[in-house]
C-alpha cells in the first residue's frame, strides 16, 4: 500500500502543487487542516510562503505546534518547506519585529544581505554525504524563492546518544540553511515541488522514509 | 556557488489554447499549452510564463482551469499574467496553483493594488510586469506603455519600477517595446538603467533572437531571460542559450533526467 502524506492546510502556500508532487511519487496525498488526520497519515508536509508572522497565526489555527509535538514523540515524519521550515526555528525577524516560531530547532529566521533581494531561482546545495533527502540529486540545483532565512546552526547541545541534526548548506549573499534532516523532522528552504526532477527525487527519498 | 542565470518561456494562452502558432514537431496538440510546457520541462526550461490574452471574462474559469491543470503536472515555477485586475483574480489564480502572477495596466491604474496583492500574498508571488518604451519627456529616457505600447501612461519607466519595488513587489518583468518583436537582441540600455535603481530581480523581455543574446542581458543586469516565439518556432533551442551562456561563464541549471 502506498505511504499517505498529509499536506497541513492553514491558508498559506501553493497547496496545490505540493498535493500533485507526493502523489506523482507515488504517495496517497490529502490536503487536510484536520488534526486527528495530520496525526495519523504516514508523513506531514508542513508548506508556507509569504510572511513568517502570517504563517504562524496560521499555524496556530489549526494547533500545528501541537500537531508537529505529537508527531514528533511517535517518530512520525514531518517535512517543512519553504517559510513551513522556516516556523520550526526559534524566531522570525521581520522589519525589526520578532515572532516565536515552534522552536524545534534553536536559531532565528533573518532577512537575506544580497544585492539582489528575494533569492529567485535554482542554486546549488551542500548535503552531508550521509544525506537521506538528497541521495542521488547531491548535484542538482533546487527552486529557492525567499528573502529570509537561518544563516546561523546554533545546536549545541546535542544529546550524545542520539544522531546529530544534518545541515544542508547553500549560499546567497552569504551561507544560509537549505536543510535541516533530523530523526523524523527535516526541511528545506526551497521549493522540491517545484525543483523538477531534482525535486521530486528528494520528495520520493523522504517519502521513501514512510512507513 | 552561484545562483543560475534563468531561462523562461512565455506562453500566450487564448480561452485555454495556445496561440501565436506554436512550430514543435513532436505535439500531438500543437494548442496544447500542458503538453507544450511539459515538452519545456523536459527541454530543460527554468521556468513558465503563461500570458492570459483572453479578451471577455467570462473564460476566465478556463484559464483557472488551465492553471489547475498545469499545477498537475508541470513541477517548475509557473507565472501567469494577462488581465489580473483585484485582490479577488490573484487569490483565485494562487489557489488554482500559480506560483507567481504578473500585474501590469491595473497597476498602472491603481498603484496600491501592488501594495496589497504583496502584503496579503507575500512579494514573492507578485510580479510587476512594465512594458517599456524609449520616451525623450522622461526622466530616465524610458516610459511606461499602455495597449502593447501604442499609448504612453505618463510615468517614467525606471521610476515606476523603483516605486513597485518598494510596494514589495518581487520581480520585474521588464519588456522592451522597442526590441519587441525585433530579434536584434535585448535592449540593454533599459535594463542598464532599471538595474541601476532596483534592487529586486529583473526578467529581460522582447528582442531575442540569437543564443548570444541572452548572455548580454544578464551581463546588463538581469537575473533571467525570457522569450517566446523563437522557441515556439525552434529557431533557438534551450541547450543553444544554456550552452551561449555558459561559454559566456554564467552559470545555468542543466537538470539530470530523473524520474519520469
Amino acid at each position: 500500500m502506498s505511504p499517505t502524506v498529509a499536506v497541513l492546510d492553514y491558508g498559506f502556500g501553493n497547496v496545490r502543487s505540493a498535493v500533485r508532487a507526493a502523489e506523482h511519487v507515488g504517495a496517497t496525498a490529502i490536503l487536510s487542516s484536520d488534526f486527528d488526520t495530520c496525526l495519523n497519515a504516514d508523513g506531514l508536509i508542513i508548506p508556507g510562503v509569504g510572511a513568517f508572522a502570517a504563517c504562524m497565526q496560521g499555524i496556530d489555527k489549526v494547533r500545528g505546534g501541537a500537531l508537529i509535538d505529537a508527531r514528533m514523540v511517535a517518530g512520525r515524519p514531518v517535512l517543512g518547506i519553504c517559510v513551513g521550515m522556516q516556523i520550526l526555528f526559534e524566531q522570525g525577524i521581520e522589519h525589526g519585529i520578532t515572532t516565536q516560531g515552534l522552536g524545534q530547532w534553536p536559531g532565528t529566521v533573518d532577512q537575506l544581505v544580497a544585492p539582489i533581494v528575494p533569492h529567485m531561482g535554482w542554486n546549488n546545495v551542500v548535503p552531508p554525504p550521509s544525506s537521506t533527502l538528497f541521495a542521488g540529486v547531491e548535484t542538482e540545483l533546487f527552486y529557492f524563492v525567499h528573502s529570509y532565512a537561518v544563516q546561523e546552526w546554533v545546536m549545541t547541545d546535542t544529546d550524545p546518544y542520539q544522531h546529530p541534526p544534518m545541515v544542508t548548506w547553500s549560499d546567497y549573499g552569504g551561507p544560509f540553511i537549505a536543510a535541516v534532516e533530523n530523526g523524523p523532522l527535516s526541511a528545506v528552504q526551497f521549493h522540491p515541488e517545484k525543483s523538477g526532477d531534482a525535486g521530486l527525487t528528494l520528495i520520493n527519498n523522504w517519502i521513501s522514509t514512510l512507513t | 556557488m552561484t545562483l543560475a542565470a534563468r531561462v523562461i518561456a512565455c506562453l500566450d494562452v487564448d480561452a485555454g489554447r495556445v496561440v501565436k502558432g506554436v512550430n514543435f514537431v513532436d505535439l500531438v496538440d500543437a494548442g496544447d499549452p500542458i503538453e507544450l510546457a511539459s515538452l519545456y520541462g523536459a527541454a530543460g526550461i527554468d521556468e513558465l510564463v503563461f500570458l492570459d490574452i483572453t479578451a471577455s471574462s467570462s473564460d476566465r474559469e478556463t484559464t483557472l482551469e488551465l492553471v489547475r491543470r498545469s499545477a498537475d503536472q508541470v513541477f517548475i515555477p509557473v507565472t501567469v499574467g494577462g488581465g489580473i485586475r483585484s485582490i479577488e483574480d490573484i487569490d483565485a489564480l494562487l489557489r488554482a496553483g500559480a506560483d507567481k502572477v504578473s500585474i501590469n495596466t491595473a497597476a498602472i491604474a491603481r498603484p496600491e493594488l501592488l501594495r496589497q496583492a504583496a502584503q496579503r500574498f507575500g512579494s514573492q508571488c507578485i510580479l510587476l510586469s512594465l512594458d517599456a518604451r524609449r520616451e525623450p519627456g522622461q526622466p530616465s529616457g524610458f516610459g511606461v506603455t499602455t495597449h502593447g505600447g501604442r499609448e504612453s501612461a505618463g510615468l517614467d519607466a525606471v521610476q515606476w519600477a523603483q516605486r513597485a519595488a518598494e510596494f514589495g513587489v518581487g520581480e520585474i518583468l521588464l519588456n522592451s517595446m522597442d526590441a519587441d518583436g525585433t530579434k536584434a537582441g535585448f535592449d540593454l540600455e533599459l535594463i542598464r538603467a532599471v538595474r541601476g535603481e532596483v534592487n529586486i530581480p529583473i526578467i529581460a523581455s522582447g528582442g531575442a533572437g540569437l543564443p548570444e543574446d541572452f548572455a548580454a542581458a544578464i551581463n546588463a543586469g538581469a537575473q533571467a531571460v525570457l522569450a517566446a516565439s523563437i522557441f515556439h518556432f525552434g529557431e533557438v533551442s534551450i541547450t543553444q542559450v544554456k550552452n551561449a551562456l555558459k561559454a559566456d561563464s554564467i552559470p545555468v541549471r542543466e537538470p539530470t533526467r530523473l524520474v519520469s
